[in-house]
């Protein structure tokens, strides 16, 4: 069995407030599944390189060239809140 | 007017280079059909008859001009998570439910260039995580062999719409199975490309290193016409690779003589629907009744891959959607009352359980001490698995397998267990994983008349030889 | 009173002088109104892919053979998630596994001597956009988003502010010779995390570290480091323990104050960016672009002396800046005056330049302008005073020395019958004078000079002057 997972941990991470309810429904399923996919570790993976990408290439260049930017007005007003120029934001008192 | 049903896309094009239609009479039957059938089906989450019929009627001006683009007039439905300029983009998600797209995806780009008309937005399951559709925060797409069950995802909209008349053709996206599975619920031809064959820009990220976006049509040609105008180099998308593509279409010749078809035993298990082993395996003893030989492959880690797509996807996932945070676009909560609930409380607001259960899932796998535990682990297995297929195509051409081991289930039916969901993946997840291309197609159908689809699995870049295999099956089955 | 040893380490965030972003085609240009240099790459768009900008990698790759670092043949990029609005994708792309380049170092000048300041690596990422705090709500500008930056990560060898300062200073003229960043500090192109701890002398292991983020003026990282010194020995002297802890200096208060961050704030979940596939850098590529680097500093400063013949002092102070440098070997080629000069811009433009605050660049005052005036004097067109007055026109206005001479009919009278004539006068005028000098008081000369000088208006040639009047009252008998 796997260790338990600090779900309240990993949601505050993840940036996602869960409900009580959601918290213990995914503590259950969360659990279930890291268990299922702990059957990797019976793979002897010594001198395996990692896949990294999903295929096999390297070096893809842009030229260093200025291409147009989007409409300032079509962009903020995408925004959920704006103001003239910028996306506006409660104030920031300090959160990292 | 032919009925939209069992028009394709070479029909389609036939007609309207021969002027049997124009492309505004073509576009209004779909929109006719559309409102007519979707009612039921519930496969469009958006379709704008003024918009559509605006399209073809500027097309058939271009027509009258003597443009003969290659796609021009015909309306292709989207998947709705490749973005169209000026058009929604939800992902069927309340996170973009008034997102609004300001710029095309490349294969978006790519249509426009050969001159389709867009017809609509197809439901999905939310950000593409998940096997049946019902994962859409706005409706439930049925199946229409039967419309209590699922018509399986997550593209369940496109897939629907496709097999249930409602559309020519149209675009899906495959992380892992998500183009194939529900081709094969609804009984119509999906395909995933080789990764790196299809450009991803514009199209919303699950999983960055498996996304591939494929055609979903009525028969193998639709899909080698809409590959070839879909596939190729880009420089917005730098895991594209500058390879040519070729004219599928012209290479859909030969039968079934001197194929070497590979059956990995691992795919033909206890375990899967006997009804859906027995159409797949009757498909493979017709392709030898034919002139193929079947060689014995095996595939060794396949009982892994699971294990390995939830760890890689789901990792990628919790990164590609952290961008969902109502800073620039899409939902906020009201009046947070500091960035952190900014962002925790419109994330909680904006995705469903679904996708807070990969996010989250993604985000543990990647946290601090456990990486090499779960991501570093699975990238090797990752190699293996793809070892795997490199050595199994040294034995042979393609291969053939089932594409889901049960055909379409009930609504309601898995989705409480999300385990026995994503195990439902099996056949289809190790392709995304080794990069290679697939394609489902019909090869029959159960008792109770619903599809089963044959999966045909080629090499990486091997598009052209799954197409005449499974053209030459089509052609077996039709006759 | 046992004595206390410091341990400084930078990390220092360099803007690359690239036209685009680095994963997009958005202007890297500096003061546009905001949001105005956006696109969906760098907004975060959903669907939008990074691609790399290849001349940012030339770039970092050059400063690395600058700083004297191994290339890393084979790198990679990674994702390094946290949220924040500031950052358009909630992760920042990154080189965590297999950054660009790898050791190196800057040499400093101490009390003790000069010593190397290794360079433990430098990776290339991406710059963050701009939040801006108003009364009642923040904003934010994308426009920084996507800049190109380096971080160039020191190893813990500095052991004062001083050290720091010095490490800083000639790491940034390395970069700016290296050609790859302004490192213009107003403008935000050169930014420094720093880490700092003491430790009792004698003690092997660093003491416990704190970070201070984020500053961008020398001026504020010395004073930021000599007050956060301060307060960590206050702490350990008394017997307590420092908390490692990410620190900011507010420059108004002059103190460094704890941020408050979150337990899991570093939990950034590092995983290799799968949008971006690996750089590779193929040996022979990465040797070119060694064989035409440009000089470093203190090269440029030995070849000046020789090759112009000026003091090693002149040359240092020409070479701190590589734009005075440049601005000098362009005018030193066309005046061949070196010492003169090299006299000139020490004295003269340094001065106008710190009284503007302008750099060479940016003022008018271009190497020919100013070699030219140089040349005027050389060849007694002008005399020393008037170009002098002339100067910061040319600064200012960018006007030429020798256009204005001829306008204004500045050039200097040495024209013997009418210097005869202007003489004659002030003899007649200044008996006394002249019956002074005759009379043994010698410096009546220079009255009787300044005198002829007057009336010439500042033309004549002074010289020529002192060694006629000095003949006129040889034939008197003087
Ligand atoms: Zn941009």
């Amino acid at each position: 069995m796997s260790q338990s997972i600090d779900v309240a941990y990993v949601s505050e991470l993840a940036r996602i407030a869960l409900t009580d309810d959601e918290t213990k429904l995914f503590q259950g399923q969360l659990e279930t599944i890291v268990d299922y996919v702990e059957k990797i570790n019976g793979l002897d993976l010594d001198n395996i390189k990692p896949t990294m990408h999903g295929q096999v290439s390297t070096n893809f260049f842009r030229d260093d060239v200025v291409s147009p930017s989007l409409d300032r007005e079509a962009v903020l007003d995408n925004a959920p809140a704006r103001t003239d120029s910028e996306f506006k934001l409660p104030k920031i008192v300090e959160d990292a | 007017m032919e009925d939209i049903a069992t028009l394709t896309l070479a029909g389609a094009l036939d007609g309207l280079k021969k002027k049997e239609f124009s492309s505004v009479e073509l576009n209004q039957a779909l929109v006719d059909s559309i409102d007519k059938k979707d009612g039921d089906l519930k496969a469009y989450l958006k379709m704008d008859p003024e918009y559509i019929l605006k399209q073809a009627a500027e097309s058939d001006q271009k027509r009258a001009a003597g443009d003969d683009s290659s796609l021009l007039g015909v309306p292709i439905a989207i998947k709705d998570l490749i973005n169209v300029k000026g058009e929604s983009c939800s992902c069927a998600s309340r996170q973009l439910e008034k997102y609004n797209a300001l710029y095309d995806a490349t294969v978006a780009a790519k249509l426009r260039y050969a001159g389709a008309v867009f017809a609509g937005r197809t439901n999905m399951d939310e950000f593409a995580m998940g096997s049946s559709t019902e994962n859409s925060a706005f409706q439930i797409t049925r199946n229409p062999h039967n419309l209590e069950c699922v018509p399986g995802g997550s593209s369940g909209g496109s897939a629907a719409a496709v097999a249930g008349g409602e559309a020519i053709a149209a675009l899906g996206t495959d992380t892992g199975g998500s183009i194939r599975q529900p081709a094969s619920f609804c009984g119509c031809v999906g395909m995933k490309p080789s990764y790196g064959r299809v450009s991803r820009y514009g199209v919303t990220a699950y999983a960055s290193s498996l996304d591939q976006v494929g055609p979903m049509t009525k028969t193998v040609e639709d899909a080698a016409i809409l590959l070839k105008e879909l596939a190729g180099f880009d420089p917005h998308d730098g895991t594209t690779l500058d390879v040519k593509v070729p004219d599928y279409q012209a290479h859909l010749t030969g039968g079934m003589k001197g194929l070497k078809i590979g059956l990995p035993k691992e795919f033909y298990v206890d375990g899967s629907d006997p009804e859906v082993s027995q159409a797949v395996l009757k498909a493979v003893e017709s392709c030898r009744a034919a002139g193929a030989e079947i060689v014995d492959v095996s595939l060794p880690h396949t009982e892994y891959a699971i294990a390995v797509y939830y760890i890689l996807a789901t990792a990628e996932a919790s990164a590609n959607l952290a961008r969902f945070d109502g800073v620039r676009f899409g939902h906020r909560a009201e009046s947070p009352k500091s960035v952190f609930d900014l962002y925790a409380q419109s994330r909680a607001e904006g995705f469903g359980t679904e996708v807070k259960r990969r996010i989250i899932l993604g985000t543990y796998v990647l946290s601090s001490g456990y990486y090499d535990a779960y991501y570093g682990k699975a990238q090797k297995a990752r190699t293996l698995i793809r070892e795997d297929y490199t050595k199994a195509f040294e034995k042979c051409d393609v291969l053939m397998t089932p594409v889901s081991p049960t055909p379409a289930y009930k609504i309601g039916e898995a989705s409480q267990d999300p385990l026995k969901m994503y195990l439902g993946d099996i056949f289809t997840v190790p392709a995304n994983l080794a990069g290679i291309c697939g394609i489902s197609l019909p090869c029959g159908s159960t008792r109770g008349g619903l599809p089963v689809g044959l999966q045909i699995l080629g090499p990486a870049f091997g598009e052209e030889r799954i197409l005449k295999t499974a053209y030459a099956f089509e052609q077996m089955q039709g006759a | 009173m046992s004595k206390y040893l410091i341990t400084i380490g930078l990390e220092t965030h360099v803007h690359l002088k690239t036209h685009t972003k680095m994963f997009c085609g958005c202007a890297t240009e500096f003061g546009s109104e905001a949001n105005t240099h956006v696109c969906p790459v760098c907004l975060g768009y959903p669907g939008a892919l990074p691609v790399m900008n290849g001349e940012a990698i030339k770039q970092c790759v050059i400063a690395g053979l600058m700083l004297g670092c191994e290339i890393n043949h084979y790198s990679t990029f990674d994702r390094k998630n946290y949220f924040y609005p500031d950052m358009c994708k909630d992760y920042q792309i990154t080189q965590m596994e297999k950054p660009l380049c790898i050791g190196g170092g800057v040499t400093i000048d101490t009390p003790e001597g000069s010593r190397r300041v290794r360079i433990h690596h430098i990776h290339q990422e991406e710059d963050a956009g701009k939040i801006i705090h108003y009364a009642r709500h923040s904003g934010v500008d994308f426009n920084r988003c996507g800049t190109p930056l380096m971080e160039i990560v020191s190893e813990p060898d500095l052991s004062s502010p001083d050290e720091a300062m010095a490490y800083l200073h000639n790491l940034r003229q390395i970069l700016v010779y290296a050609g790859v960043s302004e490192c213009n500090l107003e403008e935000g192109n050169m930014r420094s995390d720093v880490n700092i701890s003491v430790r009792p002398e004698g003690q092997e292991e660093l003491g416990i570290r704190a970070e201070i983020k984020n500053m961008n003026t020398f001026k504020g990282i010395y004073a930021a480091l000599e007050y956060e010194i301060e307060r960590q020995l206050y702490i350990v002297k008394k017997g307590g323990t420092i908390t490692q802890e990410t620190r900011r200096w507010d420059a108004d208060l002059g103190e460094t104050q704890s941020m408050r961050t979150k337990e899991n704030a570093h939990d950034y979940r590092y995983f290799p960016e799968p949008d971006l596939v690996p750089v590779t850098l193929d040996k022979e590529m990465v040797e070119q672009w060694r064989a035409a680097l440009p000089e470093l500093p203190a090269a440029r400063r030995e070849r000046m002396v020789k090759e112009y013949g000026i003091p090693e002092y002149d040359a240092g102070v020409l070479a701190d800046e590589k734009p005075n440098a440049d601005f000098f070997e362009i005018a030193a080629k066309l005046c061949g005056e070196f010492k003169t000069l090299s006299n000139w811009f020490m004295t003269d433009v340094m001065c106008l330049l710190s009284e503007s605050g302008k750099t060479i660049t940016q003022c008018s005052l271009t190497p020919k302008s100013l070699a030219e005036l140089v040349t005027l004097v050389k060849k007694g067109v002008i005399n020393g005073p008037t170009a002098k007055e002339l100067l910061p026109e040319l600064f200012n206005d960018g006007l030429m020395p020798a256009k204005m001479v001829e306008e204004r009919g500045l050039a200097q009278v040495s024209d013997s019958g009418a210097l005869e004539s202007f003489m004659n006068e002030v003899f007649e005028a200044n008996e006394k004078s002249v019956a002074d000098y005759l009379a043994g008081k010698k410096a009546a000369a220079g009255y009787l000079t300044g005198q002829v000088m007057k009336l010439s208006r500042g033309k004549a040639d002074p010289k020529l002057v002192n060694k006629m009047i000095a003949e006129k009252f040889a034939g008197m008998g003087g």
